[in-house]
């Protein structure tokens, strides 16, 4: 028993880097899927979800598989810091925005936008 | 593999840069920065961990915390005109809500 | 006097947690820093219910996960939408109606909101909110029922019966 539960943990000190390093790459590609809505959507409201892909699952796949990485429980604890920051600004702050928005008067687009609209950077 | 997802991460910064300067209105702009701020702070986190020092993440945190307040200090700016304006709820008085 | 400790224990160990060194000096440093975050807050008239919710934080444990799985759902879909080579999107505004009652519960509500990709609370008038939406069909009032539901136990416990 105490030998499986030791193979288990070695186990467990080879696999956590790359599977680590590849929850990192899957975040930072969210990333980018992100960025690219951001400069796809049509309007100041439609980017806003884009935007909020990156600040959730971007970052949460991001800072897991740091964590997994983790060489010390001190930086696991500022991984989590780091995580309830986000957790905790990025909605107040997408808020913030979205209602500045609104009450300076900008209208958001509603319906179904033209599939043929190619104008998503500069209209 | 870490240093692969670093630039992932810089890329998206790179693209989002472009929303920032050509984005059409200033809300654009802001949300632009407030994700590249995120992005940063990730980014941060990941060189840390490419170069084998995790102290980064300190650095990290204080982004965190500064992009939040940045963010809204903008937007406050911009509706308000000035920092003065105490922030009162709609509806109990102040009347500039 | 519980948000007080709440407060208390939280920033001991934020602290604890940020520092990594335990030597006396900087313990008694890290001891002033928390009493001169204490005097700030109590200055400031924050440690209430809403600036320390800590005595919460059991609901907010268990309302996390699903909330979580909720994300993930959406961020599918949000992320699908970016990907797709012509935009489908229908971008909508409807309005909520909450059944939350404290702020506290009113807040958490709608950062869930604004924390799940593809929708955003724009406006906050009472029990009402306003709530821009990337697809139409996933914002009909019903998609947000448990999610006000969840959020008001986390919130405010089970005192009263749904």
């Amino acid at each position: 028993m105490a030998d499986l539960v030791v193979s288990i943990a070695e186990w467990w000190q080879v696999v956590r880097f790359p599977l680590g390093a590849a929850l990192c790459l899957g975040g930072a590609l969210l990333c980018v899927v992100g960025t690219v809505g951001v400069l796809r959507f049509p309007d100041f409201y439609t980017r806003l979800h884009a935007a909020s892909v990156t600040d959730t699952s971007g970052a949460t796949l991001l800072l897991f598989g740091m964590a997994l990485m983790a060489p010390d429980w001190m930086v696991v604890s500022k991984l989590v810091a780091i995580f309830v920051f986000i957790y905790l600004t990025s909605p107040a702050s997408s808020h913030a925005a979205a209602n500045a928005a609104h009450t300076a008067g900008l209208q958001p687009l509603i319906g179904p936008v033209d599939t043929h609209d190619k104008e998503g950077l500069d209209s | 593999m870490t240093a692969a997802a670093l630039i992932a991460v810089l890329f998206g910064m790179l693209l989002l840069l472009i929303r920032a300067i050509a984005g059409p209105t200033l809300y654009d702009r802001v949300l632009a920065v407030n994700s590249f701020g995120t992005k940063t702070v990730l980014a941060l986190g990941l060189l840390g961990f490419v170069m084998g020092r995790p102290q980064f993440l300190d650095i990290a945190i204080l982004y965190a915390l500064i992009n939040f307040v940045a963010t809204i200090a903008i937007l406050k700016f911009f509706r308000y005109r000035s920092f003065q304006v105490p922030l009162v709820r709609r509806g109990q008085g102040g009347g500039n809500g | 006097m519980a948000y007080f400790l709440g407060l208390l224990v939280a920033l001991v160990g934020f602290w604890l947690g940020m520092s990594g060194h335990y030597s006396p000096l900087l313990l008694s440093l890290g001891a002033v820093s928390v009493a001169v975050c204490m005097i700030l807050a109590y200055r400031l008239d924050i440690i209430d219910r809403e600036g320390a919710p800590y005595v919460r934080i059991v609901g907010f444990a268990l309302y996390f996960p699903w909330l979580m799985v909720e994300i993930a759902k959406s961020n599918w879909a949000v992320v699908k939408a970016c990907l797709k080579a012509d935009l489908d999107i229908a971008p909508a505004l409807v309005k909520v109606k909450t059944a939350c009652e404290s702020d506290l519960a009113k807040v958490t509500f709608a950062n869930s909101i604004t924390l799940t990709p593809g929708t955003v609370t724009v406006e906050i008038e009472g029990d009402k909110m306003l709530v821009h939406a990337l697809y139409e069909q996933s914002a009909q009032p019903e998609a947000f029922a448990e999610m006000d539901r969840r959020s008001r136990e986390a919130a405010d416990g089970k005192r009263r019966p749904a």
